[in-house]
């Protein structure tokens, strides 16, 4: 479907509506839908935390059962790290990574819509469960043989593998996409060594999933196959080791973290030299930094098996390199206050996330280089010290990146500011609230109370913090009510942006907010890493297209695909092998009308 | 944006041909962790029937030969659809896709003749990580079929000229690397016992 | 512009090439199982096995797969994962105690 030149209302194609959304393949309507869906389940598993720390604000409470709360850790963890984060950080790839490097969409756009759908579905699918309650038990890293059909013998892991392995996909597509999307469709002029570090930390994060995911695919498989078929993968009876599902579930869950981290690191560095007014330090090194992280991350995963008994050759080894990853990281941080030392810094709501995720990423890698010593990690590990660690570091480091990032690029988005004032409020209080919540976490773990309990005993002595703790994490709730808010608010009656509400430097900021369907009137000539800051200005980009651009329709084939997944995944889980097989048919046969559909993307 | 500016890439490298490479390195780490499973299993299964009593070397040999010879079929067929010779093309793809299906029969009989010797997917830890590692690749083989069957029929339509090439040659880096990843499992699993 | 397969921007093997490289994958294969019969070789299996698929790995990577005339980063994007995942599979068996070391 060509669209002629947009004289008026350059994102008024006649494109509105339900189904409009469903075939959408532009990146930044996609970018927008992960965006809502990954808010949704964020304030989902926000709700899952709420309930656990009110069963923990006094000692041998009994607002939930032990049933319960096993369903509520594990649901709370599964859907921050994959239904929050990662597409919250999707949100950005998705929107921002085509604008900056001067594209007009990413390499597969029809790709791009089936990686969210089915997210959405599988994030469905995952939720689903509760609706039969047996969401999953089984804590987010399933540890056999609990999760075995013999201790797990109801539909509960079924949901939480076959979720996961949904989800993988959609991640997989995604990563596939942004690569290609990031090599291949720079602007002329930008060169590798001069792309946004935003962009850069989404490249290298699209690394580190196609190659981490795969290993995680194969341990859940040989979960699957053990509950489903009877194989013997996790079987001590048949000789089988525990620790296999260990080493491959850490394999990928490690690097997973750095998946998790990097992208707001990308946005800390994009956020931190606009508002300081002063590019930032040390260009360089944050990339080979980000790209030392991603390579080194696959070194350690064995720091989170301290316990187990390794022997003091593994547990030397891996201790050795998870100090050794400190290195890449303090030295953006380093880089990071380099930035603004000596720069004009004007203190918006999203410099003031960018900078607590500095302060809070560090206390949270403070205490994680902490657990980097095995016998010290003997104590700390599954207590509460490394509750707080990793809050300190998903809370406090990339939630708060990813707040920076909407403070940041929600003008550009929907052409409107979010106000400011509101936005402080957001701020502070949700400082207050998480360090409330998260910091007496570390006495309360070194005092000995251990993760993943339904209750305590007053003698433990942990009841005050525990109830501090409490406090601390209602009051982040308090702070997300004033962000909502703010948002809906802000979304009709903000301030308008215009084009370059920050006078950032990269290249998103040459366009309209928000962009027209085709993003620029021409693809852009690059002659430096900061177009819009440099001594050397670039050609101006015209207002009006020259010539009419092309910009492809939708598909309804991606959803489909996506429907066909989640439908083998639901007749797994119903063991109901019409239903697989059906849904499979239907998975094939859209996989061939989407590749012989006319589509010029 | 122009139909030739459609295809500009920053590296001047296709596409797909990127997507792909990409892909295959994803499945190094997917066939890694397979064998690797494998590997560290070997010689712990407490009971049943043990790779020296039941791998056929010489059935396998064959096999490996068949699935070898596909990729020089496969290789002639990218030639043949580059320089737009309909005749040969078909024969090409044609052949790779028997050959293909040649090997996933050998693999069906492999698999029911070890059933019928007492060697399941459930049985010890031997046939858990052998048929689960066998039937992922020849899972991916038989997928690889269904692709060659695809072009062949596109090309039987008169829709698979050299400007379609890109799609043979992005078909021929997955059948490649199936292949390759049997050169492994044929040495690591049957030879090296 | 797009990279056409048949206008590579290396040089390109001929038929006599693949058909050259297709026979040594057969000998190759004929001495991996020869070599599997031999009592004598027991002691080397192991090494001298990989070793020949290791070359006829490489073989049909650099010209079944073109990778020895395409962009170097092809070459990257393979060989990157490819020792990850040979990384991990050597990490695993040392960690299961198959190097004679107890983990």
């Amino acid at each position: 479907m060509a669209t002629a030149t947009q004289l008026s209302a350059p994102h008024d194609s006649g494109r509105s509506g339900l189904w409009s959304w469903i075939t959408t393949t532009d990146h930044k309507r996609i970018g927008i839908l992960y965006g809502v869906s990954a808010f949704v389940f964020f304030l989902i598993g926000g709700l899952e935390a709420l309930f656990i720390r009110l069963q923990l604000a006094r000692p041998d409470n009994t607002l939930v059962s032990a049933e319960t709360f096993n369903q509520l850790f594990t649901m709370h963890g599964t859907t921050m790290v994959f239904l929050a984060i990662m597409p919250l950080s999707a949100a950005f790839f998705n929107y921002i990574v085509p604008l900056q490097i001067g594209a007009r969409d990413v390499a597969f756009p029809r790709l791009n819509a089936f990686s969210y759908w089915v997210f959405l579905l599988g994030g469905l699918f995952l939720n689903a469960s509760f609706l039969v309650g047996a969401a999953p038990n089984g804590g987010w890293f399933g540890y056999v043989n609990l999760t075995s059909r013999q201790y797990s013998p109801g539909l509960n892991i079924d949901f939480w593998v076959l979720g996961l392995l949904v989800l993988g996909i959609a991640s997989l597509a995604a990563g596939f996409n942004f690569i290609v999307t990031i090599i291949n469709l720079r602007a002329p002029g930008m060169r590798m060594m001069r792309l946004p570090v935003f962009t850069w930390m989404t490249l290298i994060t699209q690394i580190i999933v196609v190659t981490a995911f795969p290993v995680i695919t194969v341990g859940l498989v040989f979960l699957m196959f053990d509950r489903f078929f009877g194989t013997t993968f996790y079987s001590l009876a048949a000789g089988g080791d525990l620790l296999l599902w260990q080493h491959l579930f850490w394999l990928f869950g490690h690097p997973e973290v750095y998946i998790l981290i990097l992208p707001a690191m990308g946005i800390v560095s994009e956020v931190l030299p606009t508002f300081s007014r002063k590019p930032l330090f040390g260009y360089a090194v944050v990339v080979y930094s980000g790209a030392l992280i991603g390579f080194m991350g696959w070194g350690v995963w064995a720091h989170h098996m301290f316990a187990v008994g390794l022997g003091p050759i593994a547990d030397s080894v891996f201790g050795a390199t998870t100090m050794l990853i400190a290195i890449p990281t303090g030295v953006k941080i380093f880089n990071w206050l380099a930035t603004m030392w000596g720069g004009q810094v004007r203190f918006t709501t999203a410099m003031l996330f960018a900078m607590g995720f500095i302060a809070m990423f560090v206390i949270g890698g403070l205490s994680g280089v902490m657990h980097s010593n095995p016998p010290a990690d003997l104590q700390q590990t599954d207590t509460y010290f490394v509750v707080a660690h990793l809050h300190y570091v998903l809370f406090g480091g990339a939630i708060q990146g990813l707040f920076a990032g909407i403070y940041y690029w929600f003008p550009k988005m929907t052409g409107r500011l979010l106000n400011e004032k509101l936005g402080k409020v957001h701020f502070w209080v949700t400082f207050l609230g998480m360090n409330l919540a998260f910091f007496p976490m570390h006495f309360i773990g070194l005092l000995g109370m251990p993760r993943r309990i339904y209750t305590y005993r007053p003698e433990l002595g942990v009841e005050t913090m525990n109830l501090v703790s409490t406090i601390g994490a209602h009051i982040i709730a308090v702070a997300l009510l004033v962000f909502i808010y703010n948002v809906w608010r802000s979304w009709r009656r903000g301030e308008v942006a215009g084009n370059d509400p920050w006078e950032g430097a990269t290249l998103e900021w040459t366009i309209p907010s928000p962009p027209p369907d085709y993003n620029f009137t021409v693809i852009p000539e690059v002659v430096s890493r900061l177009p819009r800051w440099s001594v050397t200005q670039m050609k101006a980009i015209p207002d009006v297209p020259p010539e009419p651009i092309h910009v492809p329709g939708g598909s309804y084939w991606p959803v489909v695909a996506a429907l066909g997944i989640i439908g083998m995944a639901t007749g797994a889980v119903a063991h109901a092998l019409w239903i697989v097989l059906l849904s499979g048919a239907v998975l094939i046969f859209s996989i061939y009308r989407w590749a012989f559909e006319p589509f010029e993307g | 944006m122009t139909p030739a500016a459609a295809h500009y890439t920053s590296t001047g490298l296709d596409n797909k041909k990127l997507a792909f490479w990409a892909f295959i390195g994803s499945e190094c780490l997917l066939f890694g962790s397979l064998i690797s499973t494998y590997l560290v299993y070997k010689g712990r299964s407490v009971s049943g029937p043990t790779p020296h009593e039941i791998l056929n070397i010489p059935v396998t040999s064959v096999s490996t030969f068949d699935l070898l010879m596909s990729s020089l079929a496969m290789v002639l067929a990218l030639a043949a659809v580059s320089r737009g010779d309909k005749v040969w093309a078909r024969f090409w793809l044609g052949t790779t896709a028997f050959l293909g299906l040649v090997f996933l029969g050998f693999q069906y009989y492999e698999f029911t003749s070890f059933v019928r010797e007492g060697l399941t997917i459930k049985t010890n830890l031997f046939g858990s990580t052998f048929f689960t590692l066998t039937g992922t690749h020849g899972a991916h083989v038989a997928v690889g079929v269904l692709l060659l069957l695809t072009l062949l029929v596109r090309s039987f339509q008169g829709k698979l000229g050299p400007e379609k090439a890109i799609n043979v040659e992005v078909t021929g880096l997955y059948w490649h690397f199936v292949d390759v990843v049997w050169i492994v499992i044929f040495t690591v699993v049957y030879l090296i016992q | 512009m797009s990279d056409h397969a048949g206008n590579a921007s290396g040089s390109h093997p001929g038929t006599g090439t693949y058909l050259a490289i297709a026979a040594v994958l057969l000998i190759i294969t004929i001495v991996e199982v020869g070599v599997f019969y031999v009592p004598a070789f027991k002691p080397i299996l192991a090494p001298v096995l990989l070793t020949l698929s290791g070359v006829k790995f490489s073989l049909v990577v650099m010209f079944y797969m073109h990778l020895k005339f395409d962009h170097p980063l092809f070459r990257m994007i393979f060989t990157l994962p490819l020792l990850l995942a040979l990384g991990v599979a050597i990490a695993l068996m040392f960690l299961f105690g198959a190097f004679g070391l107890n983990g």
